[in-house]
């Protein structure tokens, strides 16, 4: 489980994240969403000990992020940032083979080669495996850290707009890929979503925020309502449920 | 692998060649008729190889703190010459020449590679303060930044009568060295290997902070070894046998076209490409004129710098 | 500061007469002042010295602000971008081709027009390879140019290596030039190639204005852009070559002369702000080179000075721009 404790981010004047308290729970998918400047990738940020809180704390299990051994809290929870531009010209290969960098070092095991391979299969990256990321459209490129990220094999990961870059195909293909390492694995994922109809969809718990606060959270079906929405976004989005699943009409 | 080894093959083969050539007569042939203490043996032992032995040594640590400094900053075109750090380090010996005339050299080395440290990273800082939209800002500030500590450093030579010192440090040439007078070089292999070992953290680092803190690895701490190595092998080099320009931005960007940024394994191939450069270049430089000497420097200036406006306006798109 | 700056928008001329007075004030203070010996010597000595700064100082304010103007940026500088050196090395390899005996048989005007040409050629080149065509990065741009910079150097001290030493004894007396070694030959050569642009590129100067407004515009006004861009290149040539033959390279005046006029005029109209730019570099140079003379006994040290300021406020005014 990870429990938020009065976590506040501010800079300057300016209070990012105000006063969060939070528990995510062990086991599943929990979305995060919310307007633009809501404070969601702050918040993640926050979470996974890449940005210091002003004040507040946070846990993971029983590690406090902020003063847990880096490599420790390494090997339990990952981090996938929004903009993962590479200036250095690493292979898919190479990228994914860092992922085992907390367990082994650098000096990979038999093990560590079997489960590289394994994350680059699961991403359909076999054949762009040697290639460089440069050279790689940015879908592909999203892929290839991903594939990182699992290779990692945290039991929190946690990740800011993973569907970004992704055309409707690989979208689709990446939520099902989680909820399907969810299911078989266990493992716990944190998501910013902007597209609340993959949240709606796919996770298990969501989170809603705005103006750097927890407004909502709750299972999608207590989220995905009109007047509820209306809160968090300030627009009229009607909801309707198709095949069981609810789905909002922001389009309109 | 294979290729590695043909590589290094080549760099023994530049190397034979780079201890045969000269203006004193020292052959296979002389050697054998000649005795221990004859003339070709003591020119071999107390010139040529310490030459050959400084020239590798001093290219392959110049070219592995280009590859650091350019994971480090994560831009292409960071080298020592293009952050502030070798111009810090003149400025640094200048300082010491003139506070503590008689300073012995570990502590002239200390002092020079402490300042150009500072420097360098005060200017990390203040760049990772800017949002900088272009790639090309970095080694243009940098080049700037140098170039502002240069004038500091030529107004107090000048003042102090060190001009000569200035020029020395400022201008790569091997003619001087000697059996004695080179050994320095040694301590940057040392640093070079060192380099070697953390390579894996320096890939880390090229792909930025949080991604380095996700694999549970201390950024600062990698950014503060790999400028320590940089700072005291740029001195180093400095004081022995003058500052080797753009050889740190060339080789890098040579080999990750070729390999990619791997650094574990990029750093044996810009390790072996820069001293092959480098030895070429003196070679080069002492054919081109016989039996003067072209310095390395001035070699290297023509060669390298047409070599980088090439990478410049090859493809630009590759920069970012 | 705004409301002097205003004053000098409405009064364009006060300010004119403002640094005129200044800049001869400076010159007669540089003239006369620790004169020692009898005046017929000090003032032919002195004058001479006096002319060729006042010459590179136009020549170097001038060839920076139409620079700056035809390439629409206010970073760039002849001398960033490479072409003092270029002087410097085809004035080398003139020497390493033909020799200091030829060299020497040719009479000044014809060696210094043979050079002229070849810059306008060069930096012809240059244009065409960084500046026409699809929008080039600006920052490439300029590192292209530190670079060529560091490669014209270099091939030019390969060659000075490789000369025969007398032939380099002759080169370098033309190379390492400075205000105490000025030939009086040169300096009429280069008023005369001064004074010839300055005709020929007073009647265009309210064209000047409307390529501020960008090629696309400037066209759509009816400006014949490709002629005249090249007649300001030329004109360009021609300045620069004649400061790289008084002085030497000079990395970052020009920048420090051109910012600064852009500040104090407060005016984009090239009829004030290349006479502006020109009294304030005059001033730069005779002054500074008068404070250091005279008062603190230093000779050489004004160049190092120019670099030290000049550099500092380049990286600031890039720092800005990056930073915004």
């Amino acid at each position: 489980m990870i429990v938020a404790r009065n976590l506040t981010k501010a800079y300057g004047e300016a209070r990012v994240v105000r006063d969060v308290s939070l528990d995510i729970p062990r086991g599943g998918i929990t979305s995060i969403i919310g307007p633009n400047g809501a404070g969601k990738s702050t918040l993640l940020g926050l979470l996974s000990r890449l940005l210091p809180a002003t004040s507040g704390s946070v846990r993971v299990d029983e590690l406090d992020v902020a003063s847990a051994p880096s490599d420790v809290l390494a090997r339990r929870l990952s981090i996938l940032r929004q903009d993962n531009h590479v200036t250095a010209r690493l292979t898919v290969r190479d990228l994914v083979a860092f992922g085992r960098f907390p367990h082994s070092r650098g000096r990979l095991t038999e093990e560590d080669r079997r489960r590289i391979g394994e994350a680059i299969q699961y991403l359909g990256l076999d054949e762009l495996a040697d290639r460089f990321l440069d050279e790689m459209s940015g879908g592909q490129r999203q892929r290839a850290f991903v594939a990182m990220v699992l290779c990692q094999d945290t039991d929190y990961v946690l990740m800011d707009e993973p569907l970004n870059n992704l055309d409707m195909r690989h979208a689709a293909g990446m939520m099902k890929l989680i909820r399907r390492i969810v299911d078989d694995l266990g493992k716990t994922f944190v998501l910013v979503l902007h597209d609340i109809n993959f949240a709606s969809i796919y996770s298990d718990h969501i989170v809603a925020m705005r103006d750097g606060a927890v407004v909502k959270q709750g299972p999608p079906s207590e989220i995905l309502q009109s007047q509820v929405l209306r809160e968090i976004f300030e627009i009229d989005i009607p909801v309707h449920e198709i095949d069981g699943r609810r789905i909002g009409l922001f389009y309109v | 692998m294979p290729l590695l080894a043909l590589g290094v093959v080549a760099l023994v083969g530049l190397a034979v060649w780079s201890i045969f050539v000269g203006v004193s007569d020292v052959s296979l042939g002389s050697l054998l008729e000649s005795g221990w203490t004859d003339a070709p043996t003591q020119i071999l032992l107390e010139s040529r190889v310490p030459r050959t032995a400084a020239l590798i040594l001093a290219g392959s640590a110049m070219a592995v703190s280009g590859t650091i400094l350019q994971m480090l900053v994560r831009n292409r075109f960071a080298e020592p010459s293009t952050v502030g750090t070798a111009e810090a380090a003149k400025l640094g010996f200048l300082l010491v020449l003139i506070l503590v005339p008689d300073a012995p050299i570990p502590v002239r080395l200390i002092a020079a590679a402490g300042f150009a440290l500072l420097v360098t990273a005060l200017f990390l800082r203040i760049l990772r303060q800017l949002s900088l939209q272009s790639p090309l800002v970095v080694p243009l500030v940098g080049i700037l930044l140098g170039g502002v500590i240069n004038a500091a450093a030529t107004f107090l030579a000048y003042r102090f009568d060190l001009m000569q010192s200035l020029a020395t440090w400022s201008n790569g040439d091997f003619s001087m060295v000697l059996r004695g007078r080179y050994e320095l070089l040694w301590l940057a292999f040392a640093l070079t290997a060192l380099a070697y070992a953390f390579a894996d953290r320096f890939t880390v680092a090229g792909l930025g902070e949080d991604f380095t803190t996700n694999l549970g690895l201390d950024y600062r701490g990698v950014v503060a070894l790999g400028l320590v190595i940089v700072s005291i092998v740029t001195a180093v080099v400095i004081v022995t046998v003058g500052m080797i320009p753009v050889l740190g931005l060339v080789v890098p960007n040579l080999v990750s076209l070729m390999l990619g940024d791997n650094v574990r394994r990029a750093l044996p191939w810009v390790a072996l490409l820069g001293a092959g450069i480098v030895l070429a270049c003196d070679i080069a430089g002492r054919i081109v004129n016989a039996p003067y000497e072209v310095p390395v420097g001035t070699m290297l200036g023509v060669v390298a710098s047409a070599l980088f406006l090439y990478l410049l306006l090859r493809k630009h798109a590759r920069l970012a | 500061m705004p409301a002097l700056r205003d004053t000098i928008r409405q009064w364009p001329v006060t300010l004119l007469l403002a640094l005129t007075v200044l800049g001869a004030l400076a010159s007669l203070a540089f003239m006369t002042v620790g004169a020692k010996g009898p005046w017929s010597f000090v003032l032919p000595f002195r004058g001479t010295k006096l002319a060729a700064m006042v010459l590179v100082a136009y020549a170097i304010a001038v060839s920076t602000i139409l620079f700056q103007t035809v390439t629409a940026n206010r970073i760039l500088t002849p001398s960033i971008m490479g072409l003092d050196t270029l002087y410097v090395l085809i004035q080398t390899s003139l020497v390493f081709v033909i020799g200091s005996s030829g060299s020497v048989a040719l009479p000044p005007s014809v060696l210094f027009l043979a050079q002229v040409a070849a810059m306008i050629g060069f930096s012809g080149i240059l244009y065409v390879c960084l500046f026409s065509g699809r929008a080039q990065s600006l920052h490439l741009v300029v590192l292209v140019g530190l670079v060529l910079g560091v490669l014209f150097r270099s091939l030019s001290s390969l060659m000075q290596r490789i000369m025969a030493p007398n032939e380099f004894v002759v080169l370098q007396d033309r190379l390492f030039a400075n205000f105490n070694t000025v030939d009086t030959n040169v300096l009429a050569v280069a008023a005369l190639a001064v004074l010839a642009v300055s005709i020929f590129g007073w009647r265009m100067i309210r064209t000047f204005d409307v390529l501020l407004l960008g090629r696309d515009t400037a066209i759509a006004l009816g400006v014949d852009y490709k002629a005249i861009v090249s007649q300001i290149l030329i004109i360009v040539a021609v300045l620069v070559s004649v400061s790289t033959a008084l002085v030497g390279p000079t990395t970052f005046f020009g920048l420090l002369v051109a910012s600064l006029a852009y500040r104090i005029s407060g005016s984009e109209r090239h009829a004030l702000l290349l006479p502006v730019a020109a009294l304030i570099a005059t001033l730069l140079l005779v002054g500074g080179q008068l404070v250091l003379e005279r008062i603190f006994a230093f000779d050489t040290a004004l160049s190092i000075i120019i670099e030290f300021a000049g550099g500092i406020a380049f990286i600031l005014l890039i720092l800005r721009s990056a930073s915004r």
